[in-house]
């Protein structure tokens, strides 16, 4: 078992300390470092300035923006609700059929349209499964950060197989306008069932070789113990969610505290970050959520394959859609959180206002909290374990 | 190819193999710059995981543009990224090629109406040498790319281009 | 506790602060003053009967009438009940209380809604502009924004 770790500050001696053997104490000052949007382990292009002293870092400002695409002006301009799911596919571009999800939830419930049982299935076999996709690049590239680069070929020939499963429903492999407003776009294929079921059998041993390979992996335990710890309450008051919220030991997920779709009808366990290896709410504690999380898919994916009824997926798809006046606000649990529309109509066939409540933008805003009195080399592993989508924090 | 391009006045034996040789020598390794902005950065590293693996072209990625030749502008360019992408484009060193990936950074893509941030296409700042097609390109797509960037560094020559009258 | 007792609640609190309410719409709102936002929402964050101390989502509007709004949506984490609470003012000088000090997730969904609406929060630690560059012209969300043509030199329409 590692020894836990001593939190740098105990390390750090004190300027005044700091003597040459002639005894003339030196002068230390702050500085500035800029952690440009190009960088190979942003994430994307995020650009944190960093005013450290020494090796410790006092403050974060992080600089966001670089990908701001526009997307809450481009739903205002649509002229049909559904034309607005290519633009929610590219903004959590990782996990793109939940933004469909979320976005076609709020639709119905402005709406209140009821759709078939056998879209609610695959709606749900389509989200875990995306899930799993999402959670595989987010401990892909939490390896490569702390400078594994094995890990994350592992992961990415995982996520191979689910995107076939994808391609063979829908024909893409990333942005797929899949989930519509009423239903789906096309029925499951025929063997569709049989694949998945085969894919969750390979996958279950996957998810312990991968720990064997980087969760247990000793350097990365001391890499990511007591590293970025979040609180419980700090998080609350930040609005964290999902496995942020999660890792730092709050019980709550929004499948099953505000449910949604069908998840009521399955069994699965919400998974806690228990400060196993350091404090509760630490990097290794969101990456195990993460690790847990994918198991706790699966068992999703299993019990909703064998009991998926059969019907239309496209009866209850509006001809026109024209909600009456007013505003709902839904929100879901995505990957990386609780992602939320704010849809508000005006009576006519295109939205008035679609704000989108993007969970990587609501976590990355606690990145200053938790990162003061880390060393700048843990500053990556910390970035790197809110798991942001700079798609999603910029739309 | 800097200073000696297009500088010999006749084509013959010793600047052909010569040609041949330091064309062979550059498509073999093109070393791109890990330049990944949105949707096509994930196809990008799909196509150098392993079941596309761009490396078996000799394409590395390195994280600083003083060591690529080749700059893969993976997404949407916006107006506040592009005076870096051009300070990262002067800071690369000669010969250098930029392959444009996806339509957002062609021209503009989905955003290409109503985006007020968004640049129609990142030839506005720097000169593209190929464009590959798609929202977001298959990783056999940005291959096929990467195989028409290496022709067009293959058909260079030290020797002038003349016009056959 | 029900929207009603929530309204029936603040209104006996606050009394003119609590303008107006839509208790049978799909999700029950209520209208507030901006200038009394900051001590309602510690109202409503720290009583123990109401306990919201999840800020769901912030967002600016545009009403199309001469008016800006911030919607506020709000949940407990404990009692599990949501509310919504919306403030109004008028596009030519919008100013809203920061809220920023109860919720420190509204910092940055303010300085967003500064952003694309160019509604002030009087208040707010650090308000400047997160998503559009520094120096660009107008605010993009409003219904009468123009496009720029160039911007830094760069065409910007297509």
């Amino acid at each position: 078992m590692t020894e836990t770790r001593v939190l740098p500050t105990n390390y750090v001696t004190k300027p005044e300390d700091l003597k040459t053997s002639s005894g003339r104490t030196i002068r230390t000052d702050e500085m500035i470092i800029n952690m440009g949007p190009q960088h190979p382990s942003t994430h994307g292009v995020l650009r944190l300035e960093i005013v450290v002293d020494g090796e410790i870092i006092v403050d974060v400002i992080p600089h966001i923006g670089y990908l701001h695409r526009c997307f809450e002006k481009h739903a205002e301009h649509m002229t049909n609700y559904q034309q607005v799911i290519p633009y929610v596919d590219r903004m959590d571009y990782v996990a793109s059929m939940n933004n469909d999800l979320a976005y076609a939830l709020a639709v119905e419930k402005l709406l209140k349209i009821e759709v078939p049982e056998r879209v609610d299935y695959i709606r749900v076999i389509m989200a875990e499964l995306q899930r799993i996709a999402s959670h595989l690049i987010a401990v892909g590239t939490f390896g490569i950060d702390s400078g594994a680069f094995t890990p994350f070929l592992y992961a990415f020939r995982d996520r191979e197989l689910i995107l076939d499963l994808f391609e063979m429903t829908c024909g893409a492999r990333l942005l797929y306008n899949y989930i519509w407003i009423g239903g789906v776009s096309h029925d499951l294929p025929p063997t569709f069932v049989d694949k998945a079921k085969e894919f969750c059998k390979y996958f279950k041993p996957r998810l312990e070789e991968f720990n064997n390979l980087l969760t247990m992996n000793e350097i990365f335990v001391k890499r990511t113990a007591n590293v970025g710890v979040l609180p419980g309450d700090v998080a609350i008051n930040y609005a964290c969610s999902g496995p942020m919220l999660r890792g730092s030991g709050v019980d709550w997920d929004l499948r099953r505290d505000d449910p949604y779709s069908i998840y009521h009808k399955f069994q699965w366990d919400v998974v806690l970050g228990k400060g196993e290896m350091g404090a509760v709410g630490d990097c290794w504690d969101r990456h195990i959520v993460r690790m847990r999380e994918m198991e706790q898919s699966v068992r999703i994916i299993e019990q909703a394959l064998e009991s998926i009824p059969e019907g239309n997926v496209q009866s209850a798809i509006p001809k026109r859609i024209r909600p009456e006046v007013g505003d709902v606000y839904v929100r879901s649990e995505s990957p990386r959180g609780e992602l939320g529309f704010y849809v508000m109509s005006d009576g006519t066939g295109s939205p008035f206002r679609v704000k989108a409540r993007a969970p990587a933008f609501v976590n990355l805003s606690v990145l200053p909290e938790i990162s003061r009195g880390a060393m700048l080399a843990d500053l990556v592993l910390i970035v790197g374990s809110v798991d942001i989508v700079l798609g999603e924090v910029d739309r | 190819m800097g200073i000696l391009s297009y500088k010999f006045e006749t084509s013959n034996v010793l600047i052909t193999s010569l040609d041949s040789l330091l064309n062979w020598a550059r498509l073999s390794s093109l070393w791109q710059m890990q330049f990944g902005l949105a949707c096509c950065a994930i196809e990008m590293m799909a196509a150098s995981a392993s079941n596309f693996d761009i490396m078996r072209f000799g394409v590395i990625p390195r994280a600083t543009p003083r060591q690529t030749d080749v700059m893969i502008v993976a997404g949407t360019v916006t107006l506040k990224m592009a005076s870096r992408i051009k300070r990262l484009y002067d800071q690369m060193s000669e010969p250098r090629y930029v392959l444009s990936m996806g339509s957002c950074s062609n021209c503009g893509g989905p955003y290409w109406e109503h985006g007020y941030h968004v640049l129609k296409g990142v030839d506005r700042v720097i000169p593209v040498d190929v464009y590959v097609p798609g929202c977001p390109p298959r990783p056999e797509a940005l291959l096929e790319g990467i195989i028409k960037l290496q022709e067009k560094v293959r058909n260079e020559s030290l020797a002038k281009k003349t016009v056959v009258k | 506790m029900t929207p009603q007792e929530i309204y029936d609640n603040l209104k006996t609190k606050f009394g003119d602060a609590v303008l107006e309410a839509k208790l049978d719409a799909l999700q029950p709102w209520i209208r507030v003053s901006e200038l009394h936002m900051k001590e309602i929402s510690l109202f409503l964050h720290d009583e123990p009967d109401f306990k919201f101390d999840y800020l769901m989502c912030l967002s600016g509007v545009d009403y199309n009438n001469g008016t800006l709004g911030v919607v506020y949506h709000l949940a407990s984490m404990t009692h599990k009940h949501k509310i919504v609470l919306k403030a109004i003012s008028p596009k030519d000088n919008p100013h809203v209380q920061s809220v920023s000090s109860v919720w420190g997730t509204a910092n940055w969904h303010e300085r967003e809604a500064f952003d694309m609406y160019g509604i002030a929060f009087d208040g707010h630690p650090d308000l400047r502009r997160i998503l559009c560059p520094d120096d660009y012209p107008g605010y993009p969300l409003r219904k009468d924004f123009k496009v720029p043509e160039f911007y830094n030199g760069m065409k910007v329409p297509y």
